[in-house]
C-alpha cells in the first residue's frame, strides 16, 4: 500500500508540472486582460495533434518538435486574439467568454471532422529511473524539466525584456500604460499568444504520456481552471504551485478510488476554494 | 400582473400556442415528434435566458440540470413507481436544489468565477452519475414497458408527454415574462448593467442571482423527466450531452438575449438550421463548427440577437417585441 502510494504520488507530482504549465498560460491571459480563455483546452488538443503529426509524418523526435509547436501556438494565439477577442475586449465578461467559446466550438467541430475521435498515441520510450520501489518514467521527468525551463524563461521574459515589461504594465493598468506610449493592442495580442503557446506546449508534453483525441483538451482545461483558482487567478507562479498540488492530489486519489471519480473531488475542491479562499492558496493581491 | 396586458406577451404565447394547437388538430405523429423537440428547446432556451439574458451571467452547464432532473425523476418512476407528474416535480426540485447550493457557494463572487463553476459542474455530475450504483452507473436505467399502461398505452403516453411539454413551454414563457417586468427582474437587469450600482440601490445581489439561477434550473429538470419518460431509458451519455448546453446558448444569443420572444425565435431558427445541416453531406460533421461560427458572428457583430436588432432598428415594433 505504502509503495503504491509513493509511486502514485511521485507520478502525480510530475504530471502536476505539466498541468501547471497549462494553467500558467490561462493565468497569464486572465491576469493581463481579464479574459477567461475557453480556447485553452482545444489548443492543448491541437498541440497534441501537432506533435503527433510531426512525429508520425516527419519522424522528428517530439522534444525537437517542441519549438515548432510553440511557434505554431504563438501564431494561433495571435490570430485568435485579433479575429475573435480584440473587438470585445472592453465588453462585459459575457462577450469574451462567448467569443472564446465560439472559437472552441469551431476547433472541436473542424478537428472532429479531420482527426475523428479515435485515440492516438505518440509512441516512444525514454527509459525509466528506479528509486527503491518507486519508478519514474523518463518522459515525465523530461516533461517536468521542460516545464521548469519554460517557467524560468517566462519569468525572465516578463521581468527583464521590454515587451515583457509592457505586458506587466498593461496588466497593471491598461489606460495608464496606453498613455505612457505602450502599444496596448499589440501587447494584449502578444500576451494572448504567449498564453496560447504555453497551452500548446503543455498539450505537446501530455501527448508523450497519454493517448488522446481532439476532445481530450476539455478535461485538461478544467484542471487548468481548478489550478488557477487554487493558485489565485492571474498569478503564474501560483499556477505552477497549484499544478503540483492538483497533480499530487490526483495521484493520491487514484490509490483509493477508481480514476473515473477524479472530476468529483476536483470540482468539490474548486467550490471549497471559492467559498473559503477565493484569492487562492498563495493569497495574492 | 399588469404586464399581461401588453401585446408582446400575447404575440409570444400565441406563436407557441399555435404550434401546439396545429399538432393537436392534425394528430400527426411526425409533427408531434418535431414539435416535442422544438418545444423542449424553447423551454431550455427560455429558462437559460433568465440567467444569461436578464442577469448577464453565462451558464455553460445548463444541460446538467436537464440530466440530473431526468435521472432523479426517472429513478422515482422506475424504482418507486411514482406517476409522471410527481416525478417531474421531483426532477425540477432536485435541479433547483443543486442550483441553490451551487449559487450560494459561488455567487458571492462576481464575473467569470460562475462560468468556470458551470463548466466544472457538468464534468463532476456526469462522473458522479457514471459511478453511482443506484442510478445504474454507466448503463443507466430503463422503464418497464408496462408502466405506459397507466397512461392508456404507449401511443397515448406519447401524446400525454407532448401535452405536458406544451404546458411547460407556455408556463416557462409566462414566468420569463412576469420575471422581466417584476421588481425582482428589474433587480436582475440592474445587476447585468452594473453590479455595484445595483448593490447601492438596495438589490441583494448574491441572493437575487441565486434565485435567478434556481428558477432557470427548475425548468430543465422537469424537461429532463418528460424527455426520458418518453425515451424509456436514461444513460449518462444522453443525459449530459455538453453539446446541448452549447446549442442552447447559441439559440438564446441568436434570437436575442434578454428578450422573451428571442429564445423562442432562436430555438425555432436554430432547430431548422440544424435539421438542414445534419442532412447535408457537406456539413453533417461540421454542424458544431457552423454553430460556433454563427455564435462568433453574433457576439462580435450583433450582440443583441435578432429580436434585439429589430427593436433597435425599428423603435415602433418595440411594443410587440419584448
Amino acid at each position: 500500500m505504502a509503495e503504491q502510494f509513493f509511486a502514485s504520488l511521485a507520478d502525480g507530482l510530475l504530471i502536476g508540472f505539466v498541468y501547471g504549465l497549462a494553467a500558467m498560460g490561462l493565468s497569464l491571459i486572465w491576469g493581463v486582460m481579464n479574459v477567461i480563455n475557453l480556447t485553452h483546452g482545444p489548443v492543448m488538443a491541437l498541440g497534441m495533434f501537432a506533435t503527433f503529426l510531426i512525429f508520425s509524418q516527419l519522424h522528428i523526435h517530439p522534444y525537437l518538435a517542441l519549438p515548432l509547436v510553440a511557434l505554431l501556438g504563438l501564431l494561433f494565439g495571435l490570430a485568435t486574439y485579433f479575429i475573435a477577442v480584440h473587438r470585445v475586449i472592453n465588453a462585459p465578461h459575457l462577450s469574451t467568454l462567448l467569443a472564446t467559446f465560439a472559437v472552441n466550438m469551431i476547433i472541436i467541430g473542424v478537428g472532429t471532422t479531420i482527426f475523428t475521435t479515435t485515440p492516438r498515441t505518440v509512441d516512444f520510450d525514454m527509459g525509466r529511473l528506479q528509486f527503491g520501489t518507486v519508478t519514474l518514467l523518463g518522459t515525465r521527468l523530461v516533461a517536468a524539466l521542460i516545464t521548469i525551463l519554460v517557467a524560468a524563461g517566462l519569468y525572465l521574459f516578463l521581468y527583464r525584456t521590454r515587451p515583457g515589461k509592457a505586458i506587466r504594465a498593461v496588466a497593471n493598468n491598461r489606460a495608464a500604460a496606453s498613455l505612457m506610449g505602450v502599444p496596448t493592442a499589440r501587447t494584449l495580442g502578444l500576451a494572448f499568444g504567449i498564453g496560447t503557446m504555453l497551452a500548446s506546449l503543455a498539450g505537446a508534453l501530455i501527448a508523450t504520456f497519454f493517448p488522446f483525441t481532439i476532445l481530450s483538451g476539455a478535461g485538461y482545461e478544467m484542471k487548468a481552471f481548478v489550478i488557477c483558482v487554487l493558485g489565485g487567478l492571474g498569478n503564474p507562479t501560483g499556477a505552477l504551485v497549484g499544478g503540483l498540488v492538483l497533480g499530487a492530489m490526483e495521484g493520491i486519489i487514484s490509490v483509493f478510488m477508481p480514476n473515473t471519480w477524479v472530476p468529483v473531488p476536483e470540482f468539490i475542491l474548486f467550490v471549497l476554494i471559492l467559498l473559503f479562499r477565493p484569492t487562492g492558496l498563495l493569497g495574492a493581491r | 400582473m399588469n404586464a399581461l396586458k401588453y401585446p408582446a406577451f400575447w404575440l409570444t404565447i400565441g406563436l407557441v400556442a399555435a404550434a401546439g394547437a396545429a399538432t393537436f388538430i392534425t394528430r400527426s405523429p411526425t409533427l408531434r415528434e418535431d414539435m416535442f423537440l422544438l418545444l423542449m428547446y424553447v423551454v431550455l432556451a427560455t429558462s437559460l435566458n433568465i440567467l444569461l439574458g436578464y442577469t448577464g451571467y453565462v451558464n455553460f452547464g445548463h444541460i446538467v440540470f436537464f440530466g440530473l432532473g431526468g435521472y432523479v425523476g426517472f429513478y422515482f418512476m422506475s424504482r418507486l413507481g411514482w406517476p409522471l407528474w410527481w416525478a417531474a416535480l421531483a426532477g425540477g426540485a432536485a435541479s433547483g436544489l443543486l442550483a441553490l447550493l451551487l449559487g450560494m457557494a459561488v455567487f458571492r463572487l462576481r464575473g467569470a468565477y460562475f462560468a468556470l463553476a458551470t463548466l466544472g459542474v457538468n464534468e463532476a455530475v456526469r462522473a458522479f452519475i457514471n459511478n453511482f450504483k443506484p442510478f445504474g452507473g454507466p448503463t443507466g436505467m430503463s422503464l418497464n414497458f408496462a408502466v405506459y399502461q397507466d397512461y392508456g398505452g404507449a401511443a397515448n403516453a406519447l401524446w400525454i408527454t407532448f401535452a405536458a411539454m406544451f404546458g411547460l413551454a407556455l408556463l416557462s414563457i409566462t414566468v420569463s415574462y412576469l420575471v422581466k417586468f417584476s421588481r425582482f427582474g428589474l433587480g436582475l437587469m440592474a445587476i447585468r448593467e452594473d453590479e455595484d450600482a445595483a448593490k447601492v440601490m438596495g438589490v441583494r445581489t448574491p441572493w437575487a442571482k441565486t434565485q435567478a439561477f434556481v428558477l432557470s434550473a427548475i425548468f430543465p429538470g422537469m424537461v429532463g423527466v418528460l424527455f426520458f419518460f418518453k425515451n424509456g431509458n436514461v444513460e449518462p451519455g444522453d443525459a449530459f450531452r455538453i453539446h446541448m448546453s452549447i446549442e442552447t446558448i447559441v439559440m438564446v444569443m441568436l434570437g436575442g438575449q434578454g428578450t422573451v420572444l428571442g429564445p423562442v425565435v432562436g430555438s425555432a431558427a436554430y432547430e431548422r438550421l440544424r435539421g438542414y445541416l445534419l442532412t447535408s453531406d457537406l456539413f453533417k460533421n461540421l454542424h458544431l463548427a457552423v454553430a460556433g461560427f454563427l455564435l462568433l458572428i453574433i457576439v462580435l457583430f450583433v450582440p443583441a440577437g435578432l429580436v434585439g436588432w429589430l427593436r433597435g432598428r425599428f423603435p415602433k415594433v418595440r411594443r410587440w417585441l419584448q
